[in-house]
């Protein structure tokens, strides 16, 4: 008889608290900033709670169907939900792509360089989370005019990167990321790579100097190599070595050497070295 | 009595005055040439221009303003910088009317010691020994405008309130060409080259990391003033990092780290270096000698020269520098000097020599 009458309390209790404790019910994701319904049973007021990424809420709602609005769930991420000691978990996904932060480098390169220019995308919607999900994107680098290179890639994990070649030509190249109807550009300067051949002539000033000067210096591409640019003259003779550090400018270098009736005269930019005179001794 | 007294005290007040304010023009005769090189350098140590310059023989043919120039320095040159610190003399000749007198130097500069010898003529004048002490008239650079359109690169750098990703301009790509490793003297030396292979002017440093058998840190060093630091597109500097008292049997490796920072620069000015080459000084030591040239319009103070000497393979064998101690006015040659290594002279294949260089009123 004990067993029994002990049973059927326990019972009832049981069915009072389950009638007393709400039933919560989510939608598995919600896209970030749209918001979303939170269906808790029962009728009468109660504490809603809300945790997530983007921070915590407490709000006295009415049990059935609860609004939870767009600005509260703005942050991508594991959110929970408890009504009446009753949790449940969604997931806030990335609104669709709005902005795309597009790392470009270096800002300068030589021109045709292998492999010389990485790009990275980072593709975000309109709250700064990163969408996840693969979105075609499109690299394309080029100097105004010129065809220049394109890749098609898809991003992943909310990334997109490449590694292209510089161009022959140099100029500012375009480097711009497409997804979509989202464009970002940024320049990436290709400059003109090492000297291909420095060619110099040599004449005799009128005070007996020796004028030495190049020819318009320019890169394996036929780029003029920039202006500013260091070109060492040496010349040798019996007096001893002379050497005059020159900058390009409008793309020769010139300097005077002095005055010697026999010499050697070269030049060089760098590590790259030029051709070589006998002076007074024909060329 | 009343009146008679402040008047006293007038009188005594103003002969104290003029007794601590005139001194004696007339310093001791030198009675031997020695004595005189002596004299003459003591006084030059107690910056007293007027005093030092009673010491110079006539025959000098030497303005006092030229000899003030030539001893205290002008146009903010080195020696403007510069104070005698040290010096010892010894008599290599003398007779009754002459002498020669060396005289080692050492200066007290803003760039540390330097140090330079001179064999002074010292002759009997008036009784007393005087010395010979000529300066080189610099010639006149005439009144004349010299055109400068040099390039000059300025930088833009990002702001702060770019977004995330905004792109800003790289630093100069720099390389180490060249690299050896030498001891000498119980310390630790490395040498090389380093080049701005890029299109822009960067400020370079190398520091290097010496680690030991046991993996740990023996010591660091920088290039210090053993190098360019400015380097234009395509410039090549040497550089010398000196580890004091480090054996070369202590260290497993070296870690080698060129820095380079992206900085406004201006293409002027150019300066030639002629006529260098190896010779043997006063004292029988060897140096690479030469005349710089500056080619530009404005003078540059203070110049520093720096050589890199390499072997038969190409390969840096040493690398010394000297600031010189005068400055460089448009299209005017100025005499250079700095040491070599005796134990190496003969090791020299050929060398290259570059110049640093201070010019006062000029932010770069």
């Amino acid at each position: 008889m004990f067993p029994l009458r002990r049973s059927l309390i326990l019972g009832i209790v049981c069915a009072t608290v389950l009638t007393c404790a709400a039933q919560v019910r989510v939608p598995a994701t919600v896209q970030a900033g749209s918001g979303t319904t939170v269906q808790a049973s029962g009728s009468g007021s109660t504490m809603l709670y809300l945790f997530g990424p983007g921070g915590a809420l407490k709000r006295e709602v009415q049990r059935g169907n609860i609004e939870i609005s767009g600005q509260e769930l703005k942050v991508a991420g594991r959110y929970t939900v408890i009504v009446d000691g009753d949790s449940a978990s969604f997931f806030v996904t990335a609104a669709p792509l709005q902005k795309i932060a597009f790392v470009a480098h270096p800002s300068r390169v030589p021109a045709a360089a292998s492999r010389a220019v990485q790009g990275s995308a980072f593709l975000f919607d309109g709250f700064q989370n990163l969408v996840l999900t693969p979105i075609p994107v499109t690299f394309r680098l080029a100097v105004e005019g010129d065809n220049g290179e394109e890749r098609r890639t898809s991003s992943r994990d909310g990334v997109a990167w490449v590694q292209l070649n510089s161009g022959r030509r140099s100029g500012p190249a375009h480097f711009v990321v497409t997804s979509g109807a989202i464009q970002v550009r940024r320049i990436v300067q290709q400059v003109a790579a090492d000297p291909c051949s420095i060619r110099m002539s040599a004449l005799r000033a009128p005070d007996g100097n020796i004028l030495v000067e190049t020819a318009p210096v320019q890169d394996c591409s036929g780029n003029a190599v920039p202006d500013g640019t260091i070109v060492t003259f040496t010349s040798v003779d019996a007096a001893g070595r002379s050497a005059v550090d020159a900058r390009i400018k409008r793309g020769i270098a010139r300097a005077e050497l002095p005055a010697s009736r026999s010499a050697t005269l070269s030049v060089a930019a760098g590590v790259v070295l030029g051709n070589e005179i006998h002076w007074g001794g024909g060329q | 009595m009343n009146k008679l007294l402040p008047v006293l005290l007038i009188i005594l007040a103003a002969a104290l005055i003029a007794a601590a304010t005139i001194h004696s023009s007339s310093l001791v005769p030198a009675t031997t040439p020695e004595g005189a090189v002596r004299a003459l350098l003591n006084q030059v140590k107690a910056r007293d221009a007027v005093g030092a310059y009673q010491y110079v023989a006539t025959a000098s043919n030497t303005a006092p303003d030229d000899f003030k120039r030539d001893v205290f320095g002008q146009e903010s040159n080195l020696r403007t910088y510069s104070s005698l610190q040290l010096f010892d003399t010894k008599v290599l000749r003398e007779d009754d009317q002459e002498a020669s007198v060396r005289a080692n130097l050492e200066w007290a500069s803003a760039v540390g010691a330097v140090r330079d010898t001179r064999d002074l003529k010292v002759v009997r004048e008036d009784n007393s020994w005087k010395v010979i002490w000529p300066v080189q008239s610099r010639p006149k650079v005439p009144p004349q405008v010299i055109p400068v359109n040099y390039l000059r690169w300025d930088i833009v750098t990002r702001g702060l309130d770019d977004d995330w990703g905004a792109q800003n301009v790289d630093a100069p790509r720099v390389r180490i060409i060249s690299m050896n490793p030498v001891e000498k003297d119980g310390d630790f030396i490395l040498l090389g080259e380093i080049e701005n292979e890029d299109t822009v002017p960067g400020f370079v440093s190398v520091a290097a990391t010496l680690i030991g058998k046991d993996g740990q840190v023996i010591a660091q060093e920088e290039s210090f003033d053993k190098i360019s630091h400015v380097l234009l597109p395509k410039e090549i500097s040497p550089f010398r990092i000196d580890f004091p008292n480090v054996s070369r049997d202590r260290i497993k490796s070296v870690h080698m780290q060129p820095n380079a920072m992206l900085v406004p620069a201006s293409a002027d000015p150019v300066m030639g270096v002629m006529h260098q080459a190896l010779n043997k000084d006063a004292r029988g030591h060897s140096v690479l000698k030469g005349e710089l040239m500056n080619q530009s319009g404005q003078t540059v103070n203070i110049p520093h020269v720096l050589a890199t000497f390499y072997d038969s393979a190409g390969k840096v064998i040493w690398v010394s520098d000297g600031y010189v101690d005068q400055s460089l006015a448009p299209m005017t040659p100025v005499a250079f000097s700095i040491g070599v290594r005796d134990d190496l002279a003969s090791q020299i294949h050929s060398y290259r020599v570059t110049v640093n260089q201070y010019t006062r009123d000029r932010v770069q």
